[in-house]
């Protein structure tokens, strides 16, 4: 029977992958604290099932170190070993080389073999230090394999079963047969010690036996067939008496030798299809449950509204009606279904970070704890994706720039750890997630020096706190002289704030000196399909998001100041925003061309407010986001495209790209070129 | 028709264990851990228990205790599935009433190979 192990590698990286991570997190969580029995057990298993299964599936390399880690889990399993902060760090190291090794099988690649020899090196010398235990040792060949071949040998065997032999579920009988397949066996049954049939105990073997088997395997063999029962029975192997092999005296008891280990063989690899990152996700089965309900529901208002077509008289006009009401509600159910599918939770994102600030404090000598909350809160899987790297670099930031250093914080009157707090919520349709620390704050002079020295700014120039902190998000902004490991990996925040941007999300800092800071990042929740506004404008059609619009009013006349021929503002209660007339900026017809006959959408980008020009409003609905860029070019002050009912493609606005068209529009002439041809 | 429990809290394991059982033409029925093993147990009998030892929840000497227990177990051959080197876990699963044991690392041929040995 030839199995092919193969098939069962793709389980066992997918599992192996999971208890890797249960690994290191359960390691993070032990992080200074203690550990229960439980903790530990947890640890143990996934590095004992990760062994058992490598050595079984041909993965030799990746037994041998798991069997090195185990063995020192073993040993702090029993209380002979501390789980001091160094040998966690040695496991987590272990755990990232186990993941490489993995990995490594998987896509048929290499892997930082110096690395690994490292660790396993750290891992071996721990254990001598404390022990003698045996080097590990992969498992060897089957000891009765490669013997010579030896000439029939009589051996006289004496079994005598202890009376519990039954209970284990064991069976002279099976034992006899097994030997009988290594040779002659003759057997001879002592039941003097049996009872009186009437005493006669059901589940106790009272018999014994004197066996003589002529066989050529040498005694070795005979005692593993009596491997399992060892414990329950005397047994004396001798070799009859006039052979030359000296009598072999063995009471079992003194050792029980394994039966036969055979190798498996590291099968020659075969090139199985390639199984990297596949693009899937998991879906429970509910969701995919309610799906199928849902097109079910869908199929029968189609026929119902087939039904009413084929024979349609006007005064069955409130059936039609009904159905259509009921076919939107359909699809706007199918529609949520689906996008729930694409919908993971956040610890996707989050969870890497405790490892890092684990990491981070090590390196750098802090005292960190990071909060979490909200970690199921959900959110699109492609936004997922993209914002992991600016979260780790804001939480690279906070550790390395915000958190002050031990000694720092206790002169400050401040609780000796620092805490990085991580939070995601949902408000409106959209998703926070807030990066706060309990650090130093940012450092408002120190910005602006660096701002002007960058020139980034004019010496004298005069900036609000806000304005300073916007200062940090511009290209070429650094604070730290000195380009550290940590946070100064080449990209900024302006890097942070474009990559936000392209989700169309935003970001913003609030901070108090020696108090904190606080990043907050909002972030539509899907990509996909958003609500908008649709907007007239000559004989053009646009979309607002609605998220981004504050509120819609009807201009008053004496509210309206003309700065300059292009510029003019508005007066919205205590504000003054920013007229910015779309037909201009579009370079289109507008059947209003004055400010005042128009009506104003005060709409929201980047923290400012300006109020668009429209001919009019129209309806509100939830429209399908097509890129412009893959079908056509990136336009500015547009995000995409969509199909409205009447099969018109319409722009979607892009608030923040607009309004920095619109600064440059007060300032030159012929921003029109650019954009016309996108009208 | 013989059928067999296989439990381990190792997906892949379990696969292979199934597999190759199936293939030797067994019956088999799968359980992750020793709680769902117990209750498996309780609602049919099997011929033969075959468990893995470290699991969470219940682990398999546990199992193979409580198993022992049960009067339609008295005598059923349970096997445990242990590594080479825990040797002092073969002892603890015999004092717990295991029939014998089968050594991880295992190919499915030395695995039936056992299992035909018992059954």
């Amino acid at each position: 029977m030839a199995i092919d192990m193969t098939q069962f590698l793709q389980t066992f990286y997918e599992e192996s992958f999971e208890g890797l991570e249960i690994m290191e997190a359960e390691l993070l969580n032990l992080d200074g604290g203690d550990a229960s029995e439980d903790t530990i057990n947890t640890i143990f298993r996934a590095a004992h099932s990760i062994k058992g299964g490598a050595g079984t599936f041909g993965l030799q390399e990746i037994a041998a170190f798991t069997h090195v880690m185990e063995t020192l889990l073993d040993e702090v399993r029993d209380g002979k070993r501390d789980l001091c902060t160094d040998l966690i760090n040695l496991l987590l190291r272990s755990a990232d080389c186990v993941k490489a090794m993995m990995a490594a099988s998987r896509d048929e690649e290499e892997y930082d073999v110096d690395e690994v020899e490292s660790v396993q090196k750290s891992l071996r010398a721990l254990i001598d230090n404390k022990t003698d235990t045996t080097a590990p040792t992969t498992p060897d060949a089957d000891p009765a394999k490669g013997k010579v071949e030896s000439s029939e040998v009589s051996y006289k065997i004496s079994f005598i079963p202890l009376p519990n032999l039954l209970q284990t579920g064991n069976d002279p009988a099976r034992l006899f047969n097994e030997l009988d397949e290594l040779g002659k066996l003759t057997i001879d049954v002592d039941h003097d010690a049996m009872p009186e049939l009437v005493d006669l105990p059901v589940d106790e073997c009272t018999l014994s036996w004197t066996l003589t088997l002529v066989t050529t395997e040498q005694p070795e063999v005979i005692r593993a067939v009596f491997d399992w029962v060892s414990d329950e029975c005397e047994l004396t192997i001798s070799c009859d008496e006039n052979e030359q092999p000296e009598p072999e005296q063995e009471n079992a008891t003194v050792e029980s030798k394994e039966p036969s280990t055979t190798k498996v063989e590291p099968k020659p690899k075969e090139k199985s299809d390639k199984v990297k990152e596949q693009g899937s996700i998991r879906v429970g089965i509910d969701k995919v449950d309610s799906l199928i309900n849902l097109v079910g529901e869908l199929v029968i208002t189609q026929s119902m509204l087939g039904q009413l077509g084929k024979d349609f008289a006007v005064e069955r006009l409130e059936k039609l009606k009904d159905g259509l009401s009921q076919l939107e509600r359909n699809t706007r159910e199918l529609q949520e279904n689906v996008m729930s599918i694409r919908m993971l939770p956040i610890s996707f994102a989050f969870n890497r970070f405790p490892r890092l600030v684990h990491d981070l404090n090590q390196q750098l000598g802090k005292k960190i704890e990071l909060k979490m909350t909200g970690e199921h809160t959900e959110l699109d899987k492609t936004v997922l994706e993209k914002i992991v790297d600016p979260l780790v670099h804001l939480v690279r930031n906070s550790v390395d720039h915000g958190i002050e250093t031990p000694a720092v914080r206790l002169k400050q009157g401040k609780p000796e750890i620092g805490t990085v707090e991580l939070k995601a919520y949902h408000k409106g349709g959209s998703i926070i997630i807030e990066i706060r620390d309990d650090g130093a704050g940012l450092d408002t002079d120190r910005i602006h020096a660096k701002a002007v020295e960058r020139g980034l700014i004019g010496s004298d120039e005069v900036l609000s706190e806000e304005q300073v902190y916007d200062l940090i998000f511009r290209p070429g902004f650094s604070t730290t002289e000195v380009v550290s490991d940590v946070s100064g990996r080449g990209v900024g925040m302006d890097v942070v704030k474009r990559n936000i941007r392209a989700l169309s999300g935003v970001v913003d800092v609030k901070s108090v000196k020696n108090k904190g800071t606080i990043f907050t990042i909002r972030l539509p929740l899907t990509l996909a399909i958003m609500d908008g506004q649709l907007i007239q404008i000559g004989g053009h059609t646009y979309i607002i998001p609605l998220i981004s619009i504050i509120e819609s009013l009807q201009i008053k006349k004496e509210l309206v100041n003309t700065i300059t021929a292009r510029a003019s503002v508005y007066k919205l209660r205590e504000d003054y925003i920013e007229i910015v007339p779309l037909y201009k900026i579009f370079g289109i017809e507008a059947m209003q061309t004055e400010i005042i006959n128009g009506l104003l959408v005060v709409v929201e980008g980047d923290g400012k407010k300006v109020g668009l020009l429209v001919d009019d409003l129209l309806d509100q609905q939830q429209v399908v986001i097509k890129s412009l860029e893959t079908n056509y070019k990136k336009v500015e002050g547009i995000s995409g495209a969509t199909i409205l009912g009447d099969g018109t493609v319409a722009m979607i606005l892009d608030i923040q790209g607009l309004i920095e068209l619109a600064h440059r529009y007060e300032k030159i002439d012929d921003i029109k070129n650019n954009v016309s041809e996108v009208a | 028709m013989t059928t067999i429990l296989a439990v381990d809290d190792s997906a892949s394991m379990r696969q292979m264990v199934s597999f190759a059982l199936k293939s030797a033409g067994y019956e088999v029925v799968e359980a992750a851990d020793g709680v769902e093993a117990l209750d498996k147990a309780k609602s049919q009998q099997f011929n033969l228990v075959i468990t893995d030892v470290n699991m969470p929840n219940m682990d398999g000497i546990e199992l193979i205790r409580k198993l022992r227990e049960l009067d339609i177990y008295k005598y059923t051959p349970l096997l445990m599935l242990t590594t080479e080197s825990a040797m002092e876990k073969k002892s603890e699963g015999k004092q717990a009433g295991a029939t014998g044991w089968i050594v991880k690392p295992f190919d499915p041929e030395q695995l039936v190979a056992t299992i035909k040995k018992v059954l």
